[in-house]
């Protein structure tokens, strides 16, 4: 049997329109790697997608799994979340925590039927801005793909 | 006995009345009062021998005059000491007469025998092969290094020096102290196998095992290498620390591990050169006269392995030399950065080659002349002026033959000789591939991260950038800070510069620690975490998650506190607290809830 998409639930069939989907991605930055990737790539004028609207936190461990399905449950297509490499965490070790919350999350939304590619995890340290302009590309190809979530039409009880 | 070597006791020595412990010897006693006295087996740090009877001297002691060695006699109260009276002299004279009948040829005993009018030899000359079985080198095998590796053999005139059996000592550690010793220069330490100069191992110029690491060093204190050091590997010498008069030398010293607390920290973790190695086709490591520019510094020293001498592995005075410029930087293959500092050493280099050799073709290869400084474009013109080929091209390949064996020499080219090195490049100002025959390629090799960095930079929790060197907090606005609160960077832990940049920055950062430390206080990031009291269960899931032990449970009040000083507004407590008890200041859950409204809804 083949896959149903959340797209092809929805009844807005925006893709056949003339304008290309323009995904919603939320990304969860740490303030130390991963926002500080961004900061440089922005200083060092690389070029990437601008769909991911970023939301700075201390510590990827400071997100919150709810903020996540808020996020989905709000209007979003896809979430990033993006800390700093395994061992290098400047807390110690948030983004282990992370790993783990994130793993149990991702089980919970395969059942909702939502897909794997629209929550996803990167460990991108502050000199990796190349990996950082690859990552927001990537991660907005993809969500492109997958096409507009519309949680409110295929998740929310009528 | 202790006690009486402590007695005094008094002497005259020519006339002069002196004091002298009773441990003295006539000869330590003269030596004191500047009186010459000819020896030739005695060397301060072995015990006196009195072989050579050289330094024989009259004592007269109770109205009786002897001739004695001085340097094994040990004074007595009351004696009365001749260095220089007749028959001193003529005993000296005497013992001479006899040493030339064998040692005639020894230039330190013609020495001698001129200056007490000794020309001819009575006695029936029996040529030796110039050792005059003094037995320094013997005394201090055995005394001083240890290795007994050397022996007196045989007896009366046919005595001579020998190592066991004549063959190669097994004992032997070439420590050359036989040699050092030796008054006639008889004992020579040889290189049983012939050896070339290799520059790598030449590197800091030959040296004894305790030395002050270069000319410049800081701090200048001498420091022993315990890998070649005899003491260190075989108990054996110590003669340092013998020398040594304010008793400095230990031998115990062991690397030790010191905690301080400090209010900054700067990172100048400096830099490791890269390994041409790795980019085989320079052919570094394969032919002897490709050396590095770090190499060639160490060459052209004044203080170096020769002396200055510019010169190939054979010795011999290379006539053209190729510059290659970029080699690991700028290089897909290996670091993509550039390293800043070749361009002008490179121009160093070929200025010091035309010093020294006036005549020799230089060519620089590179792929773009970087030469921004204060003053840098001046001597690049000057370079220019100097005759130096600068080829637009980056050096691609040395090899020992050229790629067309039967095409004649390059014009200006030498003949094909042994060692003759053949560099392949592209003239792109020209568009034309070129082949230069040169005798010698110094290879301008990059800069890359000190070894190790990685775990600094995970120690200190900060970034490294892609190419390795540590990230400061804003390329810009914040060049010597870090993403770490009080940890700084300096030099080319940084990235690569030259030495004016690295000495600006070292500057700066630390001012910008002093700035830290002289404020006196810190100030906390506003970002800590706070409970809510009335909601918390006290289930204590947030001491778990903290990893600075910041949170405690208020035992009383079954509650958690968070201790503001410890905490460092992580957040992992908050998204883990359970019951929603716990908010961090500016991220709480609304905020943060707000934040995504308003990106989801525009």
């Amino acid at each position: 049997m083949a896959e149903v998409t959340t797209a092809e639930k929805s009844s807005a069939k925006a893709a056949d329109q003339a304008a290309p989907f323009e995904p919603k991605i939320i990304g969860f930055l740490c303030w130390w790697c991963s926002y500080a990737a961004s900061d440089m790539a922005g200083t060092s004028r690389l070029k990437y997608p601008p769909n991911v609207s970023i939301i700075r936190v201390m510590c990827t461990s400071r997100v919150d799994p709810a903020f996540i399905l808020r996020a989905f449950a709000e209007g979003a297509d896809g979430v990033l979340v993006a800390g700093c490499h395994p061992g290098q965490c400047h807390y110690v070790s948030g983004n282990y925590k992370t790993a783990a919350r994130i793993g149990l999350l991702k089980k919970t939304l395969s059942q909702l039927g939502i897909e794997d590619d629209r929550l996803r995890t990167e460990w991108i340290s502050a000199g990796e801005i190349y990996k950082f302009a690859e990552v927001m590309s990537d991660v907005t190809e993809k969500v492109r793909k997958l096409g507009p979530l519309n949680w409110r039409e295929n998740f929310e009880p009528k | 006995m202790a006690e009486a070597e402590e007695q005094m006791v008094k002497l005259t020595i020519d006339g002069i009345e002196v004091e002298a412990r009773s441990s003295e010897t006539i000869l330590e006693v003269a030596q004191r009062l500047k009186i010459d006295i000819p020896t030739l087996c005695f060397y301060r740090f072995v015990k006196p021998y009195g072989a050579c009877r050289m330094c024989s001297v009259e004592v007269t002691i109770h109205g009786k005059s002897r001739f004695v060695p001085a340097c094994s006699y040990q004074v007595r109260d009351g004696i009365e000491v001749q260095t220089r009276s007749e028959g001193v002299i003529n005993h000296r004279r005497m013992l001479l007469e006899l040493m030339l009948a064998r040692h005639s040829q020894v230039p330190v005993i013609r020495e001698l025998a001129r200056e007490y009018g000794v020309d001819t030899t009575r006695f029936e000359e029996m040529p030796s092969e110039g050792c005059i079985l003094c037995g320094l080198c013997v005394r201090v095998c055995s005394e001083i290094v240890g290795a007994n590796a050397l022996t007196f053999v045989k007896r009366g005139t046919d005595r001579y020096v020998s190592t066991p059996f004549e063959g190669e000592s097994d004992t032997c550690i070439a420590c050359g102290a036989c040699a050092y010793v030796c008054p006639t220069n008889y004992v020579k330490v040889e290189d049983v196998r012939s050896r070339k100069y290799v520059f790598s191992e030449l590197a800091l110029g030959p040296t004894t095992p305790i030395h002050i690491p270069f000319a410049a060093a800081i701090p200048g204190i001498p420091y022993i290498d315990a890998q070649t050091c005899i003491h260190m590997q075989t108990g054996g010498c110590g003669i340092c620390s013998i020398v040594c008069e304010p008793d400095a030398v230990d031998y115990e010293m062991q690397d030790s591990f010191e905690e301080m607390e400090v209010g900054g920290i700067i990172l100048a973790t400096g830099y490791k050169t890269f390994d041409p190695a790795r980019a085989k086709q320079l052919g570094y490591g394969k032919f002897d006269n490709v050396i590095t520019s770090l190499e060639f510094e160490h060459l052209s020293h004044a203080s170096g392995p020769t002396e200055g001498k510019f010169v190939r592995a054979d010795g011999t005075e290379p006539k053209s030399v190729a510059i290659l410029h970029c080699v690991g930087s700028r290089d897909k293959n290996f670091n993509e950065y550039c390293s800043r500092v070749c361009c002008m050493y490179s121009l160093k280099m070929a200025h010091l080659i035309r010093e020294k050799v006036p005549d020799a073709e230089i060519y620089e290869l590179y792929i773009d002349m970087r030469c921004p400084g204060s003053g840098y474009e001046e001597f690049y013109n000057r370079l220019l002026e100097e005759g130096v080929h600068f080829i637009r091209g980056k050096g691609v390949e040395v090899s020992d033959r050229p790629s067309n064996p039967w095409a004649k020499p390059i014009a200006g080219g030498t003949a094909e000789k042994n060692g003759q090195l053949f560099v392949r490049c592209e003239d792109t100002l020209l568009g034309v591939p070129r082949e230069l025959p040169v005798d010698m390629v110094i290879l301008s090799v990059g800069i890359e991260p000190a070894e190790g960095v990685e775990g600094v930079a995970r120690v200190f929790k900060i970034s490294s950038k892609a190419d390795g060197f540590f990230m400061e907090r804003h390329p810009k606005l914040a060049p010597v800070d870090t993403l770490s609160d009080g940890i700084f960077v300096a030099g080319c832990a940084q990235s690569p510069k030259d030495i004016p940049d690295s000495v600006a920055q070292g500057a700066a950062a630390a001012s910008a620690a002093m700035s830290l430390i002289d404020a006196g206080e810190v100030t906390l990031e506003p970002i800590t975490s706070v409970v809510d009291e009335d909601v918390c269960t006290g289930c204590k899931t947030c001491l778990l998650v903290c990893p600075f032990g910041a949170i405690a449970r208020d035992e009383e009040k079954r509650v958690a506190v968070i201790n503001d000083a410890l905490c460092k507004g992580c957040g992992c407590c908050v998204a883990a607290c359970p019951s929603g008890a716990i908010t961090q200041r500016g991220f709480d859950d609304i905020q943060i809830e707000a934040e995504l409204a308003a990106l989801l809804t525009s």
